[in-house]
């Protein structure tokens, strides 16, 4: 038999395991915040509509993660979401004219946010602004703007109208 | 045909009469309940054998069963060309439904064998009704505090199964396959509600007090032979498997 301080350690050790288990659970994996490093920048852009873009996705460039996205805000003056995104210091030199648009990664797959490099020699600093700043495609949007298209130019018409990229 | 008929009946009859006493049991432990509670030095120990010493063969399935989640999650997910959601579909199928089960399974088999076979054991060796002839209520001194430190441990081990499990698919899905791990976890937050982690537990917690109970009914009643405690060890197994998964079933439909 164990003296009874190894069964009380041990005993002690797997408590408080399970309970920052459950602290783990309950912190990490629902919707609370985390921190990121701290070696790296922050770029900011306003967007009209931000889609289903979240905190934590990435912002890559040329498809390489160079980022995340730190905070996302909803400015009341402006009417604008604004993305607050922390670039990694390993690429400090990004043009400042360079735009960010929201990308859907697959068809069902979550959204990121992807820089296209402009020609600018001088790069972003901490805390600056994209001035180009591409929306989030909205599905929705999309389908009722091809469906009232295809109602207005071609009323009464029974079949359904060619996709306006073959009447080009 | 008429003793065919007979004997079903009477196995009919044994197995009501033994739901009958695995009830009057489970009243008895709830009766003495406040007065184990008043003697924490047991349930301590007893914490320290079902749950402590389950700790690594808990760990080890659970991240083993993590990492087979995120090999299959992977596969099935880059079909869709989704495989962003990992997070949320490992996260997800844990909370709700293996985390639970699997840990209610192995406890069954590492901790539930464990109580019944030494109650069987001293059962055979007289150490119960040595007890009883003492005036110690071997309810209260030996059963009470085996079947409390089961509950206990139980839900805890089921959130460290998850959290190791939880780390085994991310060491798949992100280290080996290369899933964005931001969107690993951003994914598994904006998906699972506090409602998801509170199932699992309480599932942890039911599932804990039907083995438990289970166990130590079947160690306590074993037949005072040898064959008596293994046959009380491979039932205790047998019946919490079924118990847990027909609960299961049960719990999920009253939560979802």
């Amino acid at each position: 038999m164990r003296s009874t301080r190894t069964i009380d350690i041990s005993t002690g050790l797997f408590v408080m395991l399970g309970f920052a288990s459950i602290l783990f659970m309950v912190t990490q994996i629902t919707n609370r915040g985390y921190s990121l490093k701290s070696d790296s920048y922050r770029l900011m852009a306003a967007f009209e509509n931000i889609g289903g873009l979240k905190t934590g996705a990435p912002v890559s460039m040329a498809g390489v993660t160079i980022g995340r996205v730190e905070d996302i805000q909803y400015d009341i003056n402006l009417y604008k979401a604004i993305v607050t995104m922390r670039i990694s210091d390993k690429y400090r030199a990004i043009p400042n004219d360079s735009d960010a648009s929201i990308y859907t990664a697959g068809l069902l797959g979550g959204q990121y946010i992807g820089l296209t490099p402009g020609g600018s020699d001088v790069p972003y600093k901490d805390g600056d602004q994209v001035i180009m700043a591409n929306d989030a495609i909205v599905l929705e949007n999309l389908i009722s703007k091809y469906l009232f298209n295809s109602a207005a130019t071609k009323p009464g018409e029974s079949t359904p109208a060619p996709a306006p990229a073959a009447q080009e | 045909m008429i003793t065919i008929l007979r004997e079903t009946m009477q196995s009919f009859l044994t197995f009501l009469e033994r739901v009958g006493l695995l009830v009057r049991f489970a009243l008895r432990l709830a009766a003495i309940l406040p007065l184990g509670l008043l003697r924490p030095r047991p349930i301590i120990e007893q914490v320290y054998n079902t749950g402590a010493m389950s700790l690594v063969i808990i760990m080890t399935c659970g991240l083993f069963i993590g990492m087979v989640l995120g090999l299959q999650g992977y596969d099935l997910l880059t079909r869709f060309g989704s495989e962003e959601y990992l997070g949320t579909a490992t996260a997800i199928s844990l909370l709700r439904e293996l985390g639970p089960v699997v840990t209610a399974l192995l406890f069954a088999g590492r901790a539930g064998t464990a109580l019944a076979a030494e109650l069987g054991l001293m059962r055979a060796t007289d150490q119960i009704a040595a007890m009883e002839i003492m005036a110690v209520d071997p309810m209260r001194r030996v059963v009470l505090p085996r079947f409390l430190g089961g509950v206990i441990a139980m839900p805890l081990l089921v959130s460290i199964f998850i959290v190791v499990a939880l780390f085994g698919a991310q060491l798949v899905g992100v280290e080996f396959f290369g899933v964005d791990s931001g969107s690993y976890w951003s994914q598994m937050r904006s998906a699972v509600e506090l409602s998801d982690i509170r199932e699992g537990l309480v599932k942890g917690l039911v599932f804990g007090v039907a083995c438990s109970l289970i166990a130590v009914y079947e160690g306590y009643n074993a037949m005072p032979t040898a064959e008596g405690v293994g046959r009380a060890t491979t039932r205790t197994v047998v019946i919490s498997a079924v118990v847990t998964l027909i609960l299961d079933y049960i719990l999920t439909a009253l939560m979802l």
